[in-house]
C-alpha cells in the first residue's frame, strides 16, 4: 500500500515529492519510470512537475503516450487516486482524465511565486484536513498554467463542483488581480467528477518542510494517509 | 505500391481562445509603425513526409494525427496540405 512518483525524461519535481510522502511523512513510495506499466501495488499515483519530453510540441502532449499511461489511466478508472502537479496536471488534461487545457499564461511571463490559494471544498480526501474557504500559501512555477476551457465544459465543471482550487486574494476575494495567470475562473486546480483524479499548477510538495518556510501544503499530503492505511 | 506524399500541417489557437504573445506581436508590430496591422495570431508550422496509397489515404493518417497528437481539439484547429512527391 503505497505512493508511487512517475518519473519521465524531463520531470523535475519528483523527488520533492518523494521527500514529502516517504521523507517527511514516512509513507511508502516508489518512483515509478515512465516505462513501467505496472502501478497495481500503489494506492495514490503522482504524476510530478517538470518539463516531460521537454514539453516539445506542448506541455504534456509527448508524455501522454509514455507506456505508463494506460496503466495511470487503469488506475484512475479503478477509483483509486491520482494526483497530477503542474507539468502532471497539464499531462491530465492531455490524456483526457481532467477537462480542459493549460495555456500561456496571460502576461507571458514564467511566474515563480508564492501565492493566496482559496479551498473550495473539504469534503474530498485531498483536502480534508483544510477547512472549507480557506486561505493557504502555495509556490506556483509555471509558463503554461492558464486554465482554459469551452463554455460547456467550464459551466459543468462549477455545476458539479469540481473546481477545488483557486487563486485569490490574501483575504480570499476572487479578482483579476488575484488572479497571477490569467486562468478561467481563477482555477488553480480541479477534480474529477468521482474527485478522485485531482489536478493544480500549484506546488503544495514545496511547501509542506519547515525547512524551506511553507508547510501549507503538508495538510494535503497527511489527507491522503488515510487513502493507503 | 506506395507514394509518399509532402504534407504542410497548420495548427491555429481556436478563435475563442486568447493568444498574449500573438497581442504582443500585435503591438510590436504597431510600435515599428504598422498601423493597419491587426487580429495577430500565432500558431505552428509542422512539416512531413507521409508513404500512403493514394491521397486520400494520407489524409487519412495525417486527421489521424493531428487528432491524436500535433493539435489539441480543445484549444486548437489544424488543417493541412498534400502534395504528392515524385518518387525517385
Amino acid at each position: 500500500m503505497k505512493f508511487g512518483v512517475i518519473v519521465f525524461p524531463g520531470s523535475n519535481c519528483d523527488r520533492d515529492m518523494t521527500t514529502v510522502t516517504q521523507g517527511l511523512l514516512g509513507l511508502p513510495t516508489r518512483m515509478v519510470w515512465h516505462q513501467d506499466t505496472d502501478l497495481s501495488d500503489l494506492d495514490v499515483v503522482v504524476v510530478p512537475g517538470g518539463f516531460s519530453y521537454g514539453d516539445y510540441l506542448r506541455c504534456g502532449a509527448i508524455a501522454r503516450f509514455s507506456p505508463v499511461m494506460d496503466s495511470i489511466i487503469a488506475h484512475a478508472k479503478s477509483g483509486k487516486y491520482v494526483l497530477g502537479v503542474c507539468n502532471g496536471f497539464q499531462v491530465l488534461t492531455e490524456v483526457g482524465l481532467l477537462p480542459g487545457a493549460l495555456i500561456r499564461n496571460r502576461d507571458l511571463h514564467f511566474i515563480c511565486d508564492r501565492v493566496p490559494v482559496k479551498v473550495e471544498r473539504n469534503d474530498l480526501l485531498w483536502t480534508q484536513n483544510y477547512q472549507k474557504n480557506q486561505v493557504v500559501t502555495y509556490p506556483i512555477a509555471h509558463g503554461e498554467g492558464r486554465y482554459y476551457a469551452e463554455p460547456d465544459t467550464l459551466k459543468a465543471l462549477e455545476d458539479n463542483n469540481q473546481v477545488l482550487f483557486r487563486y485569490c486574494s490574501a483575504t480570499g476575494e476572487l479578482d483579476k488581480d488575484s488572479n497571477p495567470n490569467g486562468s478561467l475562473n481563477n482555477i488553480a486546480g480541479i477534480v474529477n467528477q468521482k474527485g478522485n483524479v485531482l489536478g493544480m499548477m500549484p506546488h503544495p510538495e514545496r511547501a509542506s518542510d519547515k525547512a524551506i518556510g511553507l508547510t501549507d501544503g503538508l495538510a494535503m499530503f497527511e489527507g491522503l494517509v488515510s487513502a493507503i492505511a | 505500391m506506395a507514394n509518399n506524399y509532402h504534407a504542410r500541417i497548420y495548427v491555429t489557437l481556436r478563435s475563442s481562445v486568447l493568444d498574449p504573445a500573438g497581442t504582443a506581436v500585435e503591438s510590436g508590430l504597431k510600435q515599428m509603425g504598422y498601423d493597419g496591422v491587426a487580429g495577430v495570431r500565432i500558431g505552428k508550422y509542422i512539416e512531413m513526409t507521409v508513404e500512403a496509397q493514394d491521397e486520400e489515404d494520407a489524409k487519412t493518417q495525417l486527421d489521424q494525427m493531428c487528432d491524436r497528437l500535433l493539435a489539441n481539439p480543445v484549444i486548437e484547429n489544424y488543417c493541412f496540405e498534400v502534395t504528392q512527391l515524385v518518387n525517385s
